[in-house]
């Protein structure tokens, strides 16, 4: 497995659904303000996690790529 | 063809001739108790229904003769086609690997799966399908039995038996009359089916749509049946006027956006529906057992409901054939609740997963599916994210009181306790058959020989054990080498399959269940003793 294939082609997650489902319900009765302000966290949090500045950057230019404004 | 009388008592009254109640019954003569079956229809209702069976129903269909023809009749798919838009993000197989006698699904039907099963019910002698048979009122007896009062044109008569299988469907007639509810949620969103008989045939494989052009950015599902049928299944949204969605016109009109204009088709069966994912709280009542729908409702997607039910009866009907031909204690009827309430847990957790993706209800659940379907084009991993549906898959009873703990030594390979048995090619002399087909309606003991010098000496030890544990009835020897002189109790895995599956040594045993989940396994041939161990712990001793 190389780099890319962890990074954006198989599910690393043990459960992808119950994950998901945690993700969705923990904005339940949120304003989008205070929903925005959840990801944000959230995003700091998992970045801690993933640690590695080279890895962080290769994954905002991923997500970035698909939104397809680059 | 009535070979119970009116005054006689049953052993077991099965209420509702559904695929779940006719199989309970037809499970129930397997194990030779004496079955009665009523329905308040009069004939089979000639709606499609329920169509999808999985590799699970179809092996326990197997053990009382009829996975052939559904496998014969049915539609068999692997794939699975997932559109967002008119765009295909991408496909499943369900079926990776080769080796198994039922496929992973078939579409079928349920007035097929109706009639196969009440033709194989009139081979045996004790079952009697009384049909136009309403159950209007159920009690206990004082020595709790089940009271049940039947009508019948305009007569009214009683039954008294020693267990019900409550089979009566989502509406319950015998859980309204015992005052019992079923809690949960109810989803507002309301769906359309339409089964289209059309002029030509159409590739086997499930298509789903999020959001597709031809349906007002709703979802939408494709399934082929048998005899040219496809079922539609639209989301319409929550507050439609039912009078308004089940015009015919309307109707027509949605189907051409699907279907295009060169497809002739029929409109074979219309209906509308919402659903609610909830279940009783106990679906043990005393003499009375709720099964399928009766005690649990889930949404279709996932085919979780019929099969849901095949497998709470399967759980059920040699546990209650066990206690009344004396060979367990009733403290096993207890293990049902134990072991298919986690089960029915499991099955309402992934609809209303299902049900959650398909209709996002805030915001962020609608912003995140929409990152989902972006991602999802380039990359792979946020496929799983999508869900369209998880389909059934057997529960495992991993942890039920019934199973003991696994063997350290398999490292968790092969079919863990609690899990049912993988099928496997195997021959018998120069006869290919299937390991499914070997494993009797009773507890079994599955041993797998490497070396001619165990081969030699584990009959006698299985012989031993056999003739000491009073239900386990047969036993079966998996070798990985064509065996002389053997008996035909030898099945030689040619293609190493059987060994794989089950992660087998020489001298490794299995203790299978009537309902073909594993009860306890060794990696080394266990002492008698052990063995006995397991066996008592499986039938609640």
């Amino acid at each position: 497995m190389n780099a890319d294939d962890y990074l954006t082609q198989i599910n690393n997650i043990t459960d992808p659904d119950q994950f998901y489902e945690d993700l969705i319900q923990a904005h339940d009765g949120l304003s989008a303000n205070q929903s925005q302000q959840l990801n944000s966290r959230i995003i700091l949090l998992m970045a801690n996690q993933i640690a590695d500045n080279r890895r962080l950057k290769e994954l905002i230019t991923l997500a970035k790529m698909s939104l397809d404004v680059t | 063809m009535e070979k119970l009388s009116f005054g006689q008592k049953p052993k077991v009254l099965v209420v509702g001739a559904g695929p779940i109640g006719l199989a309970a019954a037809l499970e129930f003569s397997n194990f030779e108790i004496q079955t009665l079956v009523v329905d308040e229809l009069s004939e089979i209702n000639r709606a499609s229904k329920a169509i999808c069976w999985s590799q699970r129903s179809l092996e326990i269909l197997n053990r009382v003769g009829l996975a052939e023809q559904f496998i014969k009749k049915g539609s068999t798919w692997k794939k699975g086609r997932v559109f967002k838009a008119e765009e295909e993000i991408y496909n499943f197989n369900l079926q990776v690997e080769a080796g198994f006698k039922a496929p992973a699904f078939i579409n079928l039907q349920q007035y097929y799966v109706e009639q196969f099963l009440i033709d194989k019910l009139k081979e045996f002698e004790y079952p009697v399908l009384r049909r136009g048979h309403k159950v209007v009122d159920i009690s206990l007896t004082k020595d709790n039995r089940a009271l049940v009062q039947i009508e019948h044109d305009q007569d009214m008569y009683k039954v008294i038996a020693d267990y019900v299988v409550a089979a009566d469907g989502v509406r319950s007639t015998i859980r309204k009359a015992l005052e019992l509810e079923m809690q949960g949620n109810y989803f507002d969103e309301q769906f359309l089916i339409v089964d289209v008989k059309v002029n030509r045939s159409f590739p086997l494989e499930r298509k789903f749509w999020f959001q597709p052009k031809f349906h007002d950015g709703q979802s939408a599902l494709l399934h082929v049946q048998p005899d040219n049928i496809l079922r539609i299944d639209l989301q319409l949204g929550p507050n439609m006027d039912p009078e308004l969605e089940l015009d015919e016109e309307r109707v027509r009109a949605r189907v051409n956006k699907i279907l295009g204009s060169d497809v002739d088709y029929k409109l074979e069966w219309i209906s509308l529906y919402s659903f609610s994912c909830k279940r009783m709280q106990r679906f043990r009542h005393g003499p009375i057992f709720f099964v399928g729908d009766a005690a649990h409702a889930v949404s279709p997607f996932g085919a979780r409901g019929g099969n849901g039910g095949i497998q709470d009866i399967d759980n059920l009907v040699w546990k209650v054939s066990s206690v009344i031909k004396g060979k367990a204690s009733r403290a096993l009827l207890d293990t049902y609740d134990e072991e298919r309430i986690p089960a029915a847990d499991e099955n309402l957790l992934n609809s209303a997963r299902s049900t959650g993706f398909m209709t996002p209800k805030t915001q962020a659940s609608v912003d995140f599916r929409e990152a989902v379907f972006e991602l999802s084009k380039t990359m792979p991993f946020a496929r799983d994210f999508i869900n369209s549906g998880r389909l059934s898959q057997p529960y495992k009873y991993i942890g039920s009181s019934l199973v003991s703990e696994d063997d350290i030594s398999f490292c968790s390979d092969g079919i863990l306790p609690g899990q049912s048995i993988l099928d496997a090619p195997i021959f018998i002399g120069r006869n290919q058959t299937w390991l499914i087909d070997q494993i009797a309606n009773a507890f079994s003991l599955v041993a797998f020989v490497d070396e001619e010098k165990t081969a030699l000496s584990i009959p006698e030890y299985l012989d031993e054990v056999c003739g000491q544990l009073d239900l386990v009835e047969q036993y079966l020897v998996v070798t990985s080498k064509r065996l002389n002189g053997t008996s035909k109790k030898f099945l030689y895995d040619a293609t190493g399959l059987a060994f794989e599956r089950w992660a087998a040594y020489d001298g490794t045993i299995y203790l299978v269940r009537p309902d073909h989940h594993i009860a306890a396994r060794w990696k080394e041939t266990p002492t008698i003793l052990e063995l006995k161990q397991a066996y008592r712990k499986s039938i609640s001793l």
